[in-house]
């Protein structure tokens, strides 16, 4: 029999080829694959919707408002909560303090990875006597043990900044000290981090391409070396938020951290523990909410890990 | 496809009467743990304008290290370059401040380097990677050099450029990579291309296109050409002019066919004898020379070849032989004139 041209099918583009994974499409296959990061982020997107839907539903006023007469009253139909020890509805507190908490944590995280990847990038692409000097200081901040070093600057801080407004809302301005300090804490572990990778990817062939076509150092830095760590620094920020809500919560508990009316998860605790047994309503609500946020963040860095490591073989 | 005119014309051609590229006495160093290595140990040559050199020599002889060096590439430290000058169309390029080397490399001076497997950022674009010079030294923006970057990629012969630019460096073959860097090395029409060995890491029939490639864009665009090697084979198609290297000196400098037919050095001269040649018999053994290079650490303070040399003489344990003038085409650093076997 004989083939003419003809009897060749023509194929489309489509059954030529399949289209290649973008590196983010291989990355959230992966993720998908990781059951308590899938869990995680659930949790976590329910949480959210809870602390910014709530909103449409308590007013911030209502949830400042103090009513002694109705202190310490157990959960119920009007307060399903409870109320707290000067009679603020715990319901309403802690939809406003999830809006806090959320924001300490993204905005602390931020601070922490500005400086982070900013010190541990020159350091590392640098060398020399800018690395030595940077990373003696970064193991100086390193080696003050964080908690000692955040109460005393939030101490040395509480009070002095003004109540500020922000999307509507109108906050302690206590909670600028804490994200900054916060931030201004937590970056050496990042800042070592991204220094190991900037030291040995500086050292690839293509950096010296592109050097050899003219690519401004600044460039070269962030454009080209920074592309290639972005895993190990998504991982360490994700993990960053959860670490800054519970650093947040625990400055908070001790009384230095975000003042009231202001509600935070963590300014709940507050004095709660005088009522671990009387008034369990005041440190269940928000105690379940820290850990429920940080649980779900830390499984979802753990799948991030997992899912954008370019040593995974899996598909 | 031939590249337009508009292509050509963004290139600078500076018209001088002189070289292009001098360089004089270059002295490269590094300084390790286990002492001083000397990579490059005076070395001086000269590209005119629109001339493909070609620089040869075995591993570790310093003929990367001398380009890395003119251009600045070199980390210092531990680099040093410690004495030596090289003038580019008037300036010298190793008093060049960094911001104004920045502006030659890639814009005037090229380079393509060996390995196209790891010369290409794995996580950028080709298309993020192709216009960057683009847009950092001829100001173009963004949508004029996605412009350009597609007719390049076309020049160099990647089908479907439009949409390749969207893709990463591991979707392309090492053959289609070397293209692709030869069309970066090229984009901004540089006057001077050093090419290090592009060729290496390809297999024979993508070698032969790469080379045909690099020597049509240099007719295109009449832009000189450094070209790196160690294949002998490459050199005698390619080269105008050939610089033969050796532990960081300059053995022998010819025009092509002169070193071919009359090498006057014996290494050279050994270099030719070991290379296969199609008419060998199948059982005959390889040529090789025996022994190895000399170690980098210890300063050369004789002829560096004289431990491997079967013409060896006395003085060439005492000094090294200086670059001499044979011939108008011809230069050689030798006391020993291997025809006659007496001292020069």
């Amino acid at each position: 029999m004989e083939t003419t041209p003809d009897a060749i099918p023509l194929l489309i583009h489509d059954e030529l080829e399949t289209p290649p994974l973008s590196l983010w499409q291989l990355a959230w296959r992966r993720f998908k694959r990781h059951r308590m990061a899938i869990f995680g982020t659930i949790c976590l997107l329910a949480i959210c919707a809870y602390s910014l839907g709530g909103a449409l539903f308590y007013s911030e006023a209502y949830a400042n408002y103090t009513e002694t007469g109705l202190r310490l009253n157990s959960p119920s139909a009007a307060h399903p909560f409870g109320t707290d020890t000067v009679g603020r509805d715990i319901l309403a507190r802690t939809i406003y303090g999830g809006q806090i908490s959320l924001l300490i944590g993204v905005t602390a995280m931020l601070v922490m990875v500005i400086i982070g990847v900013l010190i541990g990038a020159v350091s590392g692409y640098f060398g020399g006597k800018i690395d030595s000097l940077l990373m003696r200081f970064t193991e100086a901040v390193l080696i003050v043990p964080q908690i000692f070093l955040l109460l005393v600057i939030a101490k040395f801080f509480s009070g002095t900044i003004p109540d500020i407004t922000l999307l509507g809302r109108t906050f302690s301005g206590s909670v600028v000290v804490i994200v900054l300090i916060i931030g201004a804490t937590s970056w050496p572990y990042l800042a070592r981090i991204v220094r190991a990778e900037f030291l040995s990817l500086k050292e690839n062939e293509f950096i010296l391409a592109a050097r050899s076509t003219g690519t401004p150092t600044n460039q070269i830095i962030f454009k080209h070396i920074l592309p290639n760590c972005m895993a190990p620094i998504i991982v360490a920020a994700t993990l960053g938020v959860a670490n800054a809500i519970t650093l947040e919560a625990y400055i908070s508990f001790l009384g230095l951290g975000v003042k009231p009316p202001t509600a935070t998860w963590g300014n709940m605790l507050d004095g709660a523990h005088n009522y671990i047994e009387t008034a369990y309503w005041l440190w269940l609500f928000p105690g379940l909410l820290i850990t429920l946020i940080v649980l779900s963040i830390n499984f979802i860095g753990d799948g991030l890990r997992d899912a954008l490591d370019p040593r995974s073989r899996s598909v | 496809m031939r590249l337009t005119r508009a292509v050509v014309q963004y290139s600078k051609f500076e018209i001088s009467m002189g070289h292009l590229l001098k360089v004089d006495n270059l002295v490269t160093k590094f300084h390790t743990p286990e002492g001083i290595v000397h990579a490059v140990n005076g070395v001086s040559f000269h590209v005119d304008d629109g001339e493909t050199l070609a620089v040869v020599g075995e591993s570790a002889c310093g003929k990367t290290v001398t380009m890395l060096s003119i251009l600045g590439l070199i980390p210092i430290p531990p680099g040093e370059i410690s004495s030596g000058s090289a003038l580019y169309t008037n300036r010298d390029l190793l008093q060049l401040s960094e911001d104004e080397i920045e502006s030659i490399r890639g814009r005037e001076i090229a380079m393509i380097f060996q390995d196209s497997m790891t010369s290409l950022n794995p996580v950028l674009t080709i298309g993020r990677q192709m216009t960057e010079s683009l847009i950092v030294h001829l100001g173009f923006s963004h949508e004029k050099a996605v412009e350009r970057a597609i007719e390049m990629l076309t020049a160099v012969g990647i089908p479907d450029a439009k949409n390749r630019l969207s893709e990463y460096p591991h979707q392309f073959s090492g053959g289609m990579r070397q293209r692709v860097m030869i069309a970066m090395a090229l984009s901004c029409a540089p006057s001077l291309v050093i090419a290090d060995e592009p060729t290496t890491a390809l297999d024979v029939t993508i070698q032969s296109q790469i080379v045909e490639l690099v020597i049509r864009f240099q007719e295109e665009l009449g832009m000189s050409l450094i070209w790196i090697t160690h294949d002998l084979g490459v050199v005698a198609g390619v080269a105008d002019r050939v610089i033969v290297m050796y532990s960081g000196i300059i053995l022998e400098e010819a025009v092509v066919d002169e070193l071919y037919e009359a090498p006057l050095h014996p290494y050279t001269n050994a270099l030719l004898a070991a290379l296969p040649r199609i008419d060998q018999e199948t059982h005959e053994p390889l040529l090789s020379i025996p022994g190895a290079p000399p170690n980098l650490l210890i300063k050369p303070k004789y002829c560096p070849f004289a431990p491997r040399c079967k013409y060896v003489r006395d003085i060439c344990r005492q000094s090294i032989p200086p670059l001499e003038m044979v011939d108008v085409n011809h230069q050689v650093a030798c006391w020993v004139n291997i025809e006659t076997g007496e001292l020069r």
